[in-house]
């Protein structure tokens, strides 16, 4: 028994300065919150926040690969994986920041309420709208996450991902409250994601716990070893994995933990589901890349027909509950239950195809996602957004260029050709095929099928659909941000699905972990 | 590097469609330009054609006019394109389909506006897929391709087609893309039991890989099952009926014409080339299929009242003999089936439009609303006879050459089935006659629905003549496209593995040899 002394660790502040930058952001934008009078916050916050976003972007892309390594004590490793999914979770996220910031000609951001803290329908509420209240802490609140995410897809250790569990998912939970409309039902839906997620993160800790009893350490590295020298103990190797997965698999709403999603999806505001959707499933799918791949990789074939059955699971079931619904939100939110399980077989294909395509689908997903909820935030009926799938109809007929878009864009999720859609699809599907999960690939294609019946069910309605004498629909004409946003996303999507090859590229050539 | 004659053909009517949509709102020139870009591509078309060489390719390399370029060298695939016989018989088919259903749609959207700028430039986005379908040498490029072209079907049938269009077009949509679905699995699966590598979807890097006997007949089902519902045989045609009766008769000759012999062509280049064994394996079932699709076409469309829902009948039954054709594994059988699939397309497409003016001037398709039309408009009566004819294979128009021969071939391997296949042909004149007595003899009508009622118009008759005239060409000198489609066939078959049974009725042979000097 030697004496231990403290060893302060080492941390390479360039490796970790994309997160440092947006973490300061955040900060620098609470302070602002404090500081700046009402008038000028939005002005103030909006290019702050961006810039703040852009600058980690700029650091990362100049400094990432040449401060590849593992750092702060082993618990957070940068390497190709990180670097790639923090870079995507910074673009994805100016994008859902500018579709957040739109004011549609107002004061305020237009999707958030100007009270969050008052009753809906109480005097407070009115007396906040008067003096022309803003919400403008959504800023901060958006960056804090984004570090979180960015701290999710590299932690290489059980207690840094917890934290960073926690980072993401707190300024979420408060998001998803502020709707300025239906506030009910974002409270609501604010509330079921908050109770949900702490029960998946105490699922999660107590795997962890396990974890840590079985290896004596929450290092990645350290359980990877003693998996490989196989100190016989799986009653708590086997049980902690599996509850680790369940934490991380509520992150990114696979069946049977996809309860909270539609109603999250459908109550949170509209931009926050996109930014929300997108975001969070790249940084929980890194998460979960980096923990069954890196660390419980010997235990593969105990996770791996767990993880087949859930990705079926969430295909069969997101494909089945969509075509019933009549929610525009909800039809995405399951379809994003049924894409969280086309991802999911490239994860069971585990190697380094598994890796590179479940990165590149992340990337289609949110690049098709964001603009999809843009979309959805514009079409308006008596002031509030029009969800039903019914009063959607004829939108083709008076909004071309919007219905085209949003065609394009559910073609993409129907996985159709030369959409990034269908490359993602396909990356994925050989990924599994090649390491002998055809039964998977098929459950997958059938379920495509009937998703996309009710993508095509939407654009039968916007195109054929006969409005009637129902109450007017109409398309709000967004400014910049989000046309912007909306154009971008349209376009990577083409790009994604014509030209794939730069971005497979780097997929593959960021694919490896360190270890 | 020669002239990239394909992706012309490809591009060019891709071009005309965007064009077409961009042409100002108030344009009054949109079908002319339309009508351009199609007789523009066919001209192109008819250049490639001169450049092919018949016979110029083998075993090894049978492809012409390649055009091969890494396209996603991550997933092995490649843009490549290529002829042979086989696919160019059925891109120029396509190519002198498009301005011909361009000129018979011309009043389909009479009013300048958005809508037909999308009704036209849909056409001919739907040429250019149709392009890429057949000249993809390319498994990836072709399932892309295979894809693609649902697309502007499904808005083509879905926004311009009659009151039930929203369901045919849906239907017709999930038929197709679940068969493709099924097909993407083979497609993965033909790609990692293949030499891999980043040009792996190459045809000719597939074709005669080394493949275990369960796994081809896995990916020979996966295959087949998309190519059965495209083409469409029974029992997956269901979709066919209704979409071919929603949809405007022009879109319905491009589709079924044209667009669904993807599938038979599929079943030759893919299922047969890549999958001999297993071909060899599926060959009772899908010739009892064939049969079946040829009879349940055949009886339902004598059975059926509206028009376009009994062509649509006629030409599943039709696709059962094609069917029959390909799976007899003899040189004279699928010569025959190949040829088949071209004349089948002028058959439809003078059944459909036909048709088509008769229902404009009628307001109806149901033939209990026709009878003595042959007094009223004559000339329309006349074209309707003329391609029912074609359509019963009658001796000197265009199916009865390619009909004789799949029979004849048949018969050298499998007698009972061809004997059987035979009495086909007899319901065909049921169906057909029956369907020329409703709707053309008889007193004339006296009600006021013929009071204003014109014959034929000038653009009718530039649709009628030219389908007319190749029923005549292919029937009386079926040579020179013979001569295209029999190498491509004895390369498919050398692939296969399969020798003809017997020197049988060895018509093809001496037309090559005669057709050096042409």
């Amino acid at each position: 028994m030697g004496g231990s002394m403290f060893v302060a660790p080492e941390i390479n502040y360039t490796a970790l300065l994309p997160m440092i930058i947006v973490f300061v952001g955040g900060l620098v934008g609470v302070t602002v919150e404090g500081f700046a009078s009402r008038r000028t916050r939005y002005a103030v916050q909006v290019p702050l926040s961006v810039a703040t976003l852009v600058l980690a972007l700029l650091a990362l892309v100049l400094l990432g690969r040449d401060n590849e390594g593992i750092t702060a004590a082993g618990t957070v490793a940068v390497d190709g994986v990180t670097l790639a999914l923090q870079g995507l979770v910074l673009v994805l996220s100016v994008l859902g920041l500018l579709v957040m910031s739109e004011r549609f000609g107002g004061e305020q951001p237009d999707a958030f309420t100007q009270s969050g803290v008052s009753t809906p329908g109480s005097a407070e509420e009115t007396l906040a709208t008067k003096v022309g209240a803003t919400t403008t802490e959504v800023y901060p609140l958006t960056l804090m996450s984004v570090g979180g995410m960015m701290l999710f897809v590299a932690a290489n250790d059980l207690i840094l991902l917890f934290v960073a569990l926690e980072i993401l998912s707190l300024p979420l939970y408060v998001l998803a409250g502020l709707a300025r409309r239906r506030r009910l039902l974002s409270q609501e839906a604010s509330l079921k994601y908050f109770l949900l997620g702490s029960f998946s993160s105490a699922f999660y800790l107590f795997g962890a716990v396990l974890l840590y009893g079985y290896a004596g350490s929450t290092r990645f590295s350290d359980i990877a070893a003693a998996i490989s020298s196989n100190v016989g103990m799986d009653g708590l190797l086997v049980p902690g994995v599996l509850l680790v997965a369940v934490g991380l698999l509520f992150k990114v709403g696979a069946v049977p933990f996809h309860a909270w999603t539609p109603d999250v999806y459908q109550g949170a505001p509209t931009p926050v589901t996109g930014f929300m959707a997108a975001c969070t499933k790249v940084a929980a799918f890194g998460a979960m890349l980096r923990v069954l791949y890196v660390a419980v990789e010997g235990a593969r074939l105990e996770w791996q027909p767990v993880i087949a059955v859930v990705a079926a699971l969430s295909m069969v079931v997101g494909a089945l509950l969509a075509i019933v619904q009549t929610d525009v939100k909800r039809i995405l939110a399951y379809s994003s239950i049924a894409h969280a399980g086309f991802i999911l077989t490239g994860v069971v294909a585990l190697d380094v195809a598994g890796v590179s395509s479940t990165m590149f689908y992340l990337a289609t997903y949110g690049f098709m996602t964001i603009p999809a909820f843009a979309i959805v935030a514009l079409v308006r009926s008596a002031g509030t957004e029009a969800t039903l799938v019914d009063q959607w109809a004829g939108l083709g007929r008076r909004s071309p260029w919007i219905a085209a878009s949003f065609t394009f864009l559910l073609m993409a999720f129907a996985g159709i050709p030369l959409t990034s859609g269908f490359t993602g699809k396909f990356a994925v599907f050989s990924a599994a095929v090649s390491q002998g999960w055809a039964w998977l690939a098929v459950v997958g294609v059938l379920a495509s099928a009937v998703t996309a019946y009710i993508y095509f069910v939407l654009v039968v309605q916007m195109w054929l659909g006969d409005p009637g004498d129902a109450p007017g629909t109409v398309v709000v004409r967004p400014s910049w941000m989000t046309s912007f946003a909306i154009l971008v996303g349209v376009a990577i999507t083409l790009a994604l699905g014509v030209m794939p090859s730069p971005v497979l590229d780097l997929a593959q050539s960021t694919a490896a972990f360190l270890r | 590097m020669s002239f990239p004659w394909l992706t012309t053909l490809l591009v060019l009517p891709l071009v005309g469609a965007l064009v077409v949509s961009l042409l100002p709102k108030g344009s009054t020139i949109v079908r002319p330009v339309a009508l351009g870009v199609a007789l523009l591509t066919l001209v192109v078309g008819i250049g490639a054609a001169t450049q092919f060489r018949i016979g110029g390719g083998t075993a090894g390399e049978p492809f012409q006019l390649t055009e091969v370029y890494s396209w996603i060298p991550q997933f092995g695939v490649s843009y490549a394109l290529g002829v042979d016989g086989i696919s160019l018989s059925m891109i120029l088919l396509g190519l002198v389909l498009v301005p011909i259903c361009i000129v018979a749609a011309w009043d389909d959207v009479p009013a300048v506006g958005r809508r037909q700028h999308a009704y036209f430039a849909l056409m001919l986005a739907l040429t250019s897929m149709m392009v890429g379908v057949f000249a993809a040498i390319d498994v990836f490029l072709f399932y892309v391709f295979f894809e693609a072209m649902l697309i502007p079907v499904y808005f083509l049938i879905g926004v311009f087609g009659g009151s039930r269009r929203a369901r045919a077009a849906t239907s017709f949509l999930l038929y197709s893309l679940a068969g493709g679905l099924i097909m993407l699995v083979a497609v993965i699966g033909v790609y990692l039991a293949g030499p891999r590598g980043t040009d792996g979807f190459l045809l000719s890097n597939l074709t005669g890989m080394d493949l275990s006997v369960e796994a081809g007949r896995w990916l020979f089902v996966g295959f087949f099952i998309a190519f059965a519902i495209k083409a469409p045989m029974w029992p997956v045609h269901t979709w066919l009926p209704l979409a071919a009766e929603q949809a405007r008769p022009a879109t319905s000759v491009l589709l079924v014409g044209v667009l669904d012999k993807v599938g038979t062509y599929g079943m030759i280049r893919f299922c047969l080339t890549l999958f001999p064994e297993a071909s060899q394996w599926a060959t009772p079932v899908v010739l009892a299929l064939a049969l079946v699709s040829l009879f349940v076409g055949a009886f339902l469309a004598i059975g059926q009242t509206d028009m376009l829902r009994l062509i649509s009948y006629t030409s599943i039954s039709h696709f059962g003999f094609i069917v029959l054709g390909i799976f007899a594994f003899t040189t004279v059988s699928q010569t025959g089936a190949t040829l088949y699939m071209v004349n089948h397309g002028f058959t439809t497409a003078g059944l459909f439009l036909v048709a088509g003016m008769l229902i404009v001037r009628r307001g109806s398709r149901d033939l209990r609303d026709f009878g003595g039309w042959q007094r009223v408009t004559p000339l329309v009566a006349g074209a309707l006879f003329v391609s029912g004819m074609s359509g019963l294979a009658l001796p000197g128009l265009n199916s009865f050459v390619s009909e004789f021969l799949v029979i004849v071939g048949t018969f050298g391997r499998h007698p009972w089935i061809a004997v059987i296949s035979a009495i086909g042909v007899i319901l065909a004149a049921v169906y057909i006659l029956v369907m020329y007595q409703k709707v053309a003899t008889g007193p004339r009508p006296a009600g006021p629905e013929v009071e204003d009622v014109t014959d034929m118009s000038g653009r009718e008759k530039w649709v009628v003549a030219p389908i007319i005239a190749a029923f005549l060409v292919l029937g009386f000198y079926p040579k020179p496209v013979l001569d295209l489609l029999e190498p491509a066939v004895q390369q498919t078959l050398q692939t296969v593995g399969i020798s003809d049974p017997a020197p049988a009725v060895d018509t093809a042979a001496n037309h090559s040899t005669e057709g050096s000097d042409h």
